[in-house]
């Protein structure tokens, strides 16, 4: 036996009581775990882009297209370094509950202006440039449908359709890629607008985004200005903005309920502290005599103290490691969901396991601390003279 | 039994408050123990013997006067140092065994060795050979819950002298025990005292009890009758 035998089972002596508490300690972490892995998400991709690149989108929102011959206009305009174009297409394979992440973009221009978020290596590229219906699919997408270079696949759309009434395209994956940032995610299909474009009946000749390339930081504010000043007055104007704020107005839509959850989460576990703590306090003050007697046998008050702080740490540290266990599992299985488009990248990272394994420990700290005190000065001769 | 003693005390003060009013337990008492001795300590309920015994222990606080144990002047020493002192020196027994019930007996035994530098081979060691001494090796892995009150009161005695204390201090060790089972604890602390010589102090109401002591001292009204304060 040793002292961490007789915390355990001091711990575990009320089995129900303690499980009660076991099981609450693991549902917060696992929450807890589940909201930093969102989190990260969100930063992580606002982080990784760069800070040269603007996205223009229509100003009446960035989910409405606007014409194809804003793409021309915006190259022409002095600063504007690379652009290119896309679609989204509001694609699922084989039925609506396996939706994918797709878009019909211009395969010249698309993969040159994100050469620096993915890996095309010029062989597949090319590929993919002189294939009119091929496709790149990232590398976590052609993993979960088991999709080889060279297979053909049927990808259907819930909003557009074929002049012949058919909502799907056929693709043949020319090759697969990978991110090469943290923050993005390979969760993702490209296919050729052009063959998108010439068949759909519905916003036909329309993009939903340019994103642009600044030949310089420096003049961002200013290109952006000009491309939103040539589009002034038009049916279609434009909002232009850098990537990184367009990314964070974008992750503002659910910044709030992010904050709405953390404050739960937070009442939670100020809550769940209460109820822990004064689960701990009644159970030293059950072992108040016991504690004398520990005492009496030449235990000093600070390692009385210690016993009833690691008790409640150990207890934190046993409901919390499972949580976040539970927690990692959770994130691995939504990488793999349409949650993934919004926040790809998700995961458990060893930072948020760190932070996560310091608010235990302070966690099982605070719950313990003042039973501990108590334990720390209670007298020998009061806790003997109790029954 | 040698005549060093072991205990010393002198001009003990020791009172209580209760509300407005002191209750004084003792007022100037003196007494002197000697190593080797077993002494029975008896009188009325309220004189004070387990007052007495708690500042022997070291787990209650003179008002005033000067308490030695051992060589050590405790009512001195820090909480820490006392604490310490308790662990090396003092080997309690009291009348409801006091085990901790989620722990085995051997367990229960081990309790003070954690105190030491043992390691764990030595601390098994060791606890194996008290619970021997106290007959209860086939127990060993019994939880209290599985024992009788005479087998539980054992289990206290080799807790008690598991790290060799020279002094055993029972308040009212048999007070919860039938009259065989209680002649059984009273034996094996005569052995205790007789072959291993370790020094008792026993309170007791129990005049069949006191018996089995070497001497019995008489407190009354915070004082031992005459004749009683030298061993």
């Amino acid at each position: 036996m040793n002292e961490l035998t007789l915390i355990r089972k001091n711990l575990l002596r009320k089995k129900v009581r303690a499980g009660l508490m076991l099981v609450s300690i693991i549902v917060a972490f696992a929450i807890f775990g589940v909201l930093a892995g969102f989190e990260r998400a969100f930063n992580g991709i606002r982080d990784a882009v760069d800070d040269d690149r603007l996205i223009v989108v229509n100003k009446l929102s960035f989910t409405r297209s606007m014409p194809l011959a804003h793409y021309s206009a915006v190259r022409s305009i002095e600063g504007v370094r690379k652009a290119t174009y896309l679609s989204w297409f509001a694609g699922y394979y084989q039925q609506p509950a396996n939706p994918i992440n797709v878009f019909a973009v211009e395969p010249e221009t698309w993969t040159d202006i994100n050469e620096n978020y993915y890996d095309f290596p010029p062989a597949m590229r090319q590929a993919f440039i002189r294939n009119r219906t091929g496709a790149l699919v990232g590398e976590m997408m052609a993993r979960k449908w088991g999709w080889k270079v060279g297979d053909r696949i049927p990808i259907t759309s819930n909003i557009f359709a074929q002049k012949n009434g058919s909502k799907t395209w056929d693709v043949t994956i020319d090759g697969t890629f990978t991110a090469r940032r943290q923050g993005f995610d390979s969760n993702l299909m490209i296919f050729q607008w052009d063959y998108f474009n010439e068949s759909r009946t519905l916003g036909k000749d329309l993009v939903l985004w340019i994103p642009v390339k600044t030949t310089g930081v420096a003049i961002n504010d200013a290109v952006a200005q000009a491309i939103d000043d040539r589009f002034v007055n038009s049916s279609n104007e434009t909002s232009t903005d850098t990537d990184k704020a367009f990314r964070t107005a974008f992750a503002a839509q659910f910044g709030n309920i992010a904050l709405v959850v953390k404050l739960v989460i937070g009442t939670a576990f100020l809550t769940l502290l209460m109820i822990v703590g004064n689960t701990m306090m009644m159970a030293v003050r059950e072992r108040r005599r016991e504690i004398a007697v520990l005492k009496t046998l030449g235990f000093s008050s600070g390692r009385v103290l210690r016993l009833v702080l690691s008790e409640s740490v150990l207890l934190a540290l046993i409901g919390g490691l499972p949580g976040l266990g539970i927690a990692a599992l959770l994130t691995w299985y939504l990488r793999d969901t349409r949650i993934s488009n919004s926040f790809p990248g998700i995961t458990i990272s060893p930072e948020i396991a760190l932070v996560a394994i310091s608010l235990m420990v302070c966690f099982g700290v605070a719950a313990g601390l003042l039973p501990a005190l108590n334990a720390w000065r209670d007298k020998i001769v009061e806790g003997l003279g109790r029954g | 039994m040698s005549a060093t003693p072991l205990i010393r005390i002198l001009g003990l003060r020791k009172g209580f408050t209760k509300g407005k009013e002191t209750i004084k337990v003792f007022d100037g008492l003196d007494l002197s123990i000697s190593a080797g001795d077993f002494a029975a300590v008896m009188g009325p309920s309220g004189s004070g013997k387990t007052t007495l015994l708690n500042l022997l222990g070291g787990i209650d606080r003179p008002d005033a006067g000067e308490i030695e144990v051992a060589g050590h002047r405790i009512e001195t020493l820090s909480e820490g140092d006392l604490a310490r002192w308790r662990a090396a020196n003092i080997g309690f027994i009291f009348q409801f065994y006091n085990l901790m019930q989620m722990l085995t007996a051997a367990q229960n035994v081990e309790l003070p060795l954690l105190l030491t530098h043992l390691n764990k081979t030595q601390r098994r060691k060791s606890v194996e050979a008290t619970l021997e001494i106290v007959k209860l090796a086939d127990r060993a892995t019994h939880y209290p819950r599985e024992m009788s009150g005479g087998q539980q009161q054992r289990v206290a005695i080799a807790r008690a002298i598991v790290s060799d204390p020279k002094l055993l201090l029972c308040d009212e060790p048999t007070g919860d025990l039938d009259r065989a089972t209680a002649d059984e604890i009273l034996e094996m602390l005569q052995i205790l005292n007789r072959e291993l010589n370790k020094t008792i102090i026993m309170v007791t109401h129990d005049p069949a009890a006191a018996k089995y002591a070497r001497r019995t001292l008489h407190l009354d009204k915070g004082q031992f009758a005459s004749g009683e304060l030298e061993a």
